[in-house]
């Protein structure tokens, strides 16, 4: 019977993700009047990663912004799975996760408070993004007490709460220690194994095995 | 849905904490309402014919001041980005913050509303009048306000901006809803201004939040 073996292979691999083939073709951004960049095509399979290299100011945040559907495409497009995917923005939001260069984090709010919010679903809990991050032992703490590497590793915990295939990391490592970026590499390791990828924008070595580069200029 | 309620509910555990922020638009309303005694001197009729309008001002130009931090706060530490990729159309991010608005200041002014009148010797009919269309006034207030503060987003001196923007339309809810009062003073039928209110509020009940969420789009490009 095909359907009671299509459901023994969802019980085989539960945490599989629904991951796509990610295509970019010719996209161009403008920032106002100037344009940051133009004719940046690349292809994305699940499991993938792709690393942003560029001087400042060359577009690697812009372009980040334009995948994640923050800032509508100047020219091209963007496929997920063959279909473009910044039509539906709503829908596209459930696939991607995003990390900016700013941790959204609010002081007022405790550590797992702030994690509150973007936690919905069951089997992703806040605790165990928590622990992921070596932050259980501060859940409890306003968030103004927690030093920038504490932050950024707050803003870190909210991609496991989350079940989209597709990661999209502004300088992920920005004030982390040697430890927590040890941390970051087994999560992004663990990520791809289960078929996400991984866009990220950096100018220090990230813990990617086998990474594709595309250079911004 | 449930969604719209959770952020609703961070909103207001986050104004709980800056409590400090509710008191001091509480206090701004109690004391721009009573330097009109001091103004115009304590006759209590004319305090008191005076008074209706006198609780609208104040509490129109208290509503305008948490505006400049109602989505500013989060699009200086990115929590809008996250907000606007979280799944909600950016529609109803606006409805929210208006709901959070109103209930951290609409309410409290609502509440605060009655004691200022009476201070201001308000004749006894013309009291429910005035809370009877405070209710939907301040409402329509909040809806108009989250526009304005979304629109103003991102540009340089918002917060001057900004009510510069929000009074000229409030004029309307505040036209009716004084109008309302100066009925029920002469002994007219108070229900057509009260009407006229309320299809203020329907008519920005689904523009407002619109226009607000395509102002957050345009401000995070």
């Amino acid at each position: 019977m095909p359907e009671s073996a299509a459901r023994t292979d969802e019980a085989a691999a539960p945490a599989r993700l629904r991951a796509n083939l990610l295509q970019a073709r010719d996209l161009a951004a403008f920032r106002g009047e100037r344009l940051v960049f133009e004719g940046i095509s690349f292809q994305l399979a699940p499991g993938g990663a792709l690393l942003l290299m560029g001087p400042n100011g060359a577009g690697k945040s812009t372009l980040l912004r334009l995948l994640a559907g923050l800032l509508a495409p100047g020219a091209g497009t963007l496929l997920w799975g063959g279909v473009p995917a910044l039509v539906d923005r709503a829908a596209w939001a459930e696939q991607i996760v995003y990390l900016g260069h700013q941790d959204a984090v609010k002081m007022a709010l405790s550590v797992e408070e702030n994690l509150r919010f973007f936690a919905r679903h069951a089997d992703r809990p806040i605790s165990a993004a928590l622990g992921a991050l070596d932050l259980a032992r501060l859940a409890a703490l306003p968030a103004r007490f927690l030093s920038a590497g504490q932050r950024r590793r707050l803003a870190l915990a909210r991609l496991l709460l989350s079940a989209a295939p597709l990661w999209l990391l502004d300088e992920p490592t920005n004030g982390l220690d040697g430890a927590a970026i040890e941390r970051l590499g087994a999560m992004l390791a663990a990520h791809r194994d289960k078929g996400g990828m991984v866009i990220a924008a950096t100018h220090l070595p990230l813990p990617l095995a086998g990474a594709a580069e595309l250079a911004l200029r | 849905m449930s969604l719209l309620l959770a952020l609703i509910g961070r909103d207001l555990r986050l104004s709980l904490r800056h409590g400090a922020d509710t008191m001091a638009v509480l206090l701004f309303f109690f004391l721009a309402g009573l330097l009109f005694p001091l103004a115009i001197g304590p006759n209590p009729e004319t305090l008191g014919r005076l008074a209706p309008g006198i609780v609208w001002v104040c509490a129109l130009l208290a509503a305008l001041l948490p505006l400049d931090r109602l989505f500013g706060a989060d699009f200086e530490d990115g929590t809008l980005d996250q907000l606007l990729l979280s799944g909600l159309p950016a529609a109803a991010i606006a409805l929210a913050k208006t709901a959070a608005h109103w209930l951290t200041t609409g309410l409290p002014l609502l509440l605060a509303a009655g004691p200022l009148a009476v201070m201001l010797r308000i004749s006894p009919n013309g009291l429910p009048v005035l809370l009877a269309c405070l209710v939907p006034g301040t409402l329509a207030l909040s809806l108009l306000g989250t526009a304005g503060a979304a629109i103003v987003l991102g540009a340089r001196r918002g917060g001057v901006l900004l009510p510069l923007l929000v009074l000229p339309l409030a004029v309307p809810v505040l036209i009716f809803a004084t109008s309302a009062s100066s009925a029920a003073a002469l002994g007219l039928p108070v229900r057509p201004h009260f009407l006229l209110l309320l299809a203020i509020l329907a008519f920005l009940t689904p523009l407002a939040p619109l226009a607000a969420g395509a102002a957050l789009r345009a401000a995070a490009e």
